[in-house]
């Protein structure tokens, strides 16, 4: 932490009249501002106001033009422009009545190129959707600039490319920007620019006495840039009239200002994820002196809420089709983390954390921001009330375990992403993707070779030739096959973000932590329910193997019945549990780029369809090419007592062994969570506490709506995992005949189509 | 019996899951108990009919798997719900259960028809805090072609309740042509609002997903073709019972 000295000009007095605290005030310490002033809010949903009509105004005319961008997949690109902070002219949506300004481009919803990340992913974004690649940007990121993309490529050793090539590790971020970065806006509007750049001179003088060592060097250059970033961050706010060089005076200002820095960071940047942080509270904090002040009332307050969220919705990116597919639509994942307890007790709940929600009502339900709640039993009943209302209406809230995060991140921690959880300002996380364990065991039965191509991956090592699978054998097969496979894992997670720094460097994002900042190697795995019921058959069933001619392991047939995850049956989750651990110990074997922190996740929101799509037959008895189950989730269907006995299966994973997150996607019928409407909120309310309470640490509640089984009912191939549960037994939703779908609409919804 | 014979006695069970306030209040331990007098014409469960085709377990073994979900259900403002099938078809083995679960200081529920009401002794009554009461309909004739069984010992059981002061949620599944008569519904809103302790009427819009359970067990479901009640019908009902100032859903 940098101490510096405090300009108290008179700008600055003005900002910060009437605030407490003092630690913050003598260094970048948002937190301590945040503990220092803000009010907690213990009251119910009843003050919030809804939309204005400037609001629905502004609202309106972005969302015109969703779905012609839906139609051709972008609304508009500049193919010329490679994107920097400053590179586009000031755009906006209704320059008259917008109170929050600020876009990526000169005009909403045109996307930019970025082609630091990799050349090759911008030509066929812009190919795909008609449009011709530049010949200047490509002359330049051809001839004179390096992209990350190639560095990697450069450093990419057989090994790794093969593992790469067949999905046994998959997803990698090494033609993308990696993300996952949540830079601290919040001190834009605290500190202004000024005074941050200051700040981070003050950290590189320290670093002038150094040696000059390769890391030092580093450090020095990066620090560089960092400033460099900043006044680039200030030049780009004055083409909007905004002066961020000094502190936000008053709530529009706060927003406004927070907004730019993370417009700064979405401009230079298309990480797979561009989280927020964790801004309600702090906002909350200028929004109350405001009115305190008498600035403002309710309304403008929410107003200013409501034209923030309406910008974090239209932030894009130029992908590839390809992509999207993977994520089932244009995800940018600007995760904002509300709620919480404070570490003193006190619920880090206020009235904007409220007025946030409050924006899936005045605008309509939308995935993205990806407002995520930080739950803990602890938290006042009347925000639970309205979470749980929120997330009945429009099933767009997220919950993770404050409870499991605070007394290891701290109670300034955010979400990026899904399930990542970052102290804000401090920590950073390389982005790992994930390896396939389900994949992983099949080359435990082959020796090594891929079960789809014959290939050989993994080492050569004895295949298992039994006409039935051996537990143990098979066991000590598949630890062989992971300890290979978290070496090569590692490994090339640190070719990648070497690469990474070194030409797609977050100088925005990272001016906005301290330095220096703590890292994770953030690691993943999926598949595995799969890996887990499959061990779990061939331990309590008899599995059988059939060959091809070259003897590879092509299929498997299960006689007799298996404890499945998702039941909570210790048997089988013990060796969901076994995995987990030991995964996380085999990766922690291997040094990590920077010295990062080694952590995984279990997770995978909608590419668990791909990845099964890569993926031959498994002795569990699921079939060459069928979607694994989501995250943490159990196999779809195994699990037979009801999705709160599902969740206390998920909630044994050890969220110690599995730092970077452990999701659960539930979907539940509005029914499901009881006969009385009014009712719901409440059971919901009680299903979140026991499941936190048990050690669970995310649960993604999905309620379905009439839309999402209408659309089942006309696409049933998108919908192969859709449940319904009806008095105490699940059902497939796509197999039941269009006479029962019906029933089940016109039941559940009231009315009939 | 003492309590470790208690624990040994046994029951056959279809299965058991958690549901969320469907079953009685917050989120429960649902027991199916196997094997059912009645054949109600759109039973949803026809796989628990025959009590030879449950599984048999021991208390001890149900209270095993209970007791994990003890604090769980607690917490999320539920409990235990005996369900079926019939759970007064093994009304030794019902009241062990509930006995236990009492002791463990859970809410307990009983979903019963009724038509067993008699071999609910009061000790069993006693250890159960809410009778879900299926009450099927409230005309002696249509009982008799709905379910196959009398009317009257459900009557008798819902007075017998109210005398001891069981709190009760009556239960009504609404099936177009059979249970939407308004002069059938008026008459069993007048009887059911002349026993206190009926908390609530719960109104539940007959639906045809047990149709692929019948089709599994190659029995001819019976209301295929009827047609399921729309918002309208469901909504009239429901209107009725609130007419006499029972709190309907």
């Amino acid at each position: 932490m940098t101490t510096t000295t405090v300009t108290t000009g008179s700008r600055t007095d003005e900002a910060w009249r009437g605030f407490a605290g003092t630690t913050w005030r003598e260094r970048i310490d948002v937190r301590d501002f945040v503990q220092a002033t803000y009010t907690p809010y213990e009251g119910d949903a009843s003050f919030l106001t809804g939309p204005t009509r400037r609001t629905r105004a502004v609202w309106e005319k972005v969302s015109a033009l969703f779905p012609e961008e839906r139609r051709r997949g972008i609304h508009d690109v500049d193919p010329a422009t490679p994107s920097t902070i400053t590179s586009h002219a000031p755009g906006y949506i209704d320059r008259d009545r917008e109170l929050i300004v600020g876009l990526q481009t000169d005009a909403p919803l045109k996307r930019a190129i970025m082609p630091n990340g990799g050349l090759r992913m911008v030509e066929n974004s812009l190919k795909a959707y008609g449009y011709a690649p530049d010949p200047f940007v490509t002359k330049v990121f051809g001839t004179y600039r390096k992209t990350h993309n190639d560095g990697v490529f450069d450093a990419y050793t057989p090994t790794m490319r093969a593992a790469r090539r067949v999905g046994v590790i998959t997803g990698l971020p090494d033609a993308y920007g990696r993300g996952r970065i949540i830079g601290d806006y919040r001190r834009v509007a605290l500190y202004g620019t000024d005074r941050l750049i200051a700040a981070k001179r003050a950290e590189r003088a320290l670093l002038d006495a150094r040696p000059s060592t390769e890391h030092v060097i580093r450090d020095r250059e990066e620090l560089a840039e960092q400033i460099r970033a900043l006044g680039e961050l200030t030049e780009m706010a004055a083409g909007y009239g905004c002066d961020v060089s000094r502190p936000a005076a008053t709530a529009h200002e706060a927003v406004q200002w927070l907004y730019l820095g993370f417009l700064a960071a979405v401009k230079e940047q298309n990480g797979a994820a561009m989280s927020l942080g964790r801004t309600s509270t702090f906002l909350d904090v200028y929004l109350q002196r405001d009115l305190a002040e008498g600035l403002i009332d309710e309304t403008r307050a929410q107003e200013l809420v409501d034209d923030f969220v309406i910008k974090l919705r239209i932030v894009r990116f130029l992908r590839t089709p390809d992509y999207d597919a993977l994520f089932s639509g244009d995800p940018t994942w600007v995760t904002e983390s509300i709620g919480g307890i404070g570490l003193d007790g006190r619920p880090l709940v206020t009235r904007t954390s409220f007025r946030f929600l409050q924006t899936l009502y005045n605008l309509g339900p939308a995935p993205e921001p990806n407002l995520t709640v930080l739950w803990s039993p602890r938290l006042p009943a009347g925000f639970k009330e309205f979470c749980a209302r929120v997330s009945i209406d429009t099933s767009a809230v997220q919950y993770e375990s404050d409870d499991l995060m605070r007394p290891r991140t701290g109670d300034d921690t955010a979400i990026a992403c899904c399930v990542s959880a970052m102290a804000v300002g401090r920590q950073m996380q390389f982005f790992g993707a994930r390896v396939n364990l389900a994949k992983a065991l099949l080359y435990a039965v082959n020796g090594g070779r891929d079960e789809m191509t014959g290939e050989q991956i993994a080492p050569e090592m004895p295949p298992l030739t039994g006409e039935y699978l051996d537990h143990d054998e098979l066991a000590a097969a598949y630890d062989r096959v992971l300890d290979w496979l978290a070496e090569t894992y590692v490994n090339t997670l640190n070719v990648i973000h070497c690469m990474h720094d070194k030409y797609a460097y977050e100088r925005l994002e990272m001016a906005l932590h301290d330095h220096p900042v703590h890292r994770f190697m953030a690691c993943g795995i999926a598949g595995l329910s799969v890996a887990a019921d499959s061990l779990s058959a061939v331990k309590y069933a008899r599995v059988k193997v059939f060959r091809d001619a070259s003897g590879l392991a092509v299929d498997y047939r299960t006689e007799g019945d298996y404890p499945a995850y998702g039941n909570n049956d210790d048997r089988a989750d013990a060796i969901a549990v076994g995995l987990v651990e030991s995964f996380m110990a085999k990766v922690r074997k291997h040094p990590t780029y920077r010295d990062a922190e080694h952590t995984q996740s279990v997770l995978t929101i909608t590419s668990n369809v791909v990845y099964g799509k890569h993926t031959g037959n498994t002795p569990d008895g699921r079939r060459a090419g069928a979607p694994f189950a989501p995250g943490a989730n159990p196999m779809n269907g195994r699990d037979r007592h009801g999705v709160v006995a599902s969740a206390l299966s998920v909630a044994k994973l050890p969220y110690e062994h599995a730092r970077d997150g452990i999701s659960l996607t539930t979907t539940i019928t509005p029914e499901g969570l009881g006969h009385v409407p009014e009712d719901r909120a409440g059971n919901l309310v009680g299903i979140l506490d026991v499941y936190m309470a048990a050690g669970g640490f995310h649960m993604n509640v999905n309620v379905l709506d009439r839309a999402v089984l209408e659309d089942a009912m006309e696409h049933p191939e998108k919908y192969p995992e859709l449940t319904i549960r009806v008095s105490g037994y699940a059902v497939n939703f796509v197999r039941l005949t269009r006479e029962q779908q019906l029933d089940v609409i016109s039941r559940t919804f009231h009315g009939s189509l | 019996m003492n309590s470790a014979a208690a624990g040994r006695t046994t029951g056959r069970i279809h299965s058991w899951d958690l549901s969320t306030g469907v079953d009685g209040p917050g989120t429960r331990f649902v027991l199916f108990v196997s094997g059912c007098p009645l054949r109600c014409l759109y039973c949803a469960n026809p796989d628990t009919w025959h009590l030879r085709d449950g599984r048999e377990t021991t208390v001890d073994d149900v209270m095993a798997e209970i007791g994990k979900y003890r604090d769980f259900v607690t917490t999320a403002g539920g409990g235990v719900t005996l369900t079926g099938g019939e759970p007064l078809l093994q009304p030794t083995f019902t009241a062990v259960v509930l006995r236990r679960c009492k002791a463990a200081g859970l809410h307990t529920a009983l979903d019963t028809s009724g038509f067993l009401g008699t071999r609910a002794s009061d000790e069993l009554l006693a250890d159960t805090d809410l009778v879900l009461l299926d009450i099927k309909s409230f005309n002696a004739g249509t009982y008799r072609r709905l379910t196959g069984g009398e009317l009257a010992p459900t009557l008798d059981f819902a007075t017998r309740l109210d005398r001891l002061g069981k709190r009760m949620w009556i239960r009504y599944v609404l099936v177009p042509g059979w249970t939407d008569d308004p002069e059938a519904v008026e008459g069993l809103a007048r009887f059911v609002t002349g026993l206190g302790s009926v908390e609530r009427v719960d109104v539940l819009p007959f639906h045809k997903l047990g149709a692929t359970k019948y089709d599994a067990l190659g029995i001819p479901f019976p209301l295929r073709d009827t047609p399921v009640p729309d918002s309208r019908l469901t909504e009239r009902v429901r209107t009725q019972f609130r007419a006499h100032g029972l709190a309907a859903h």
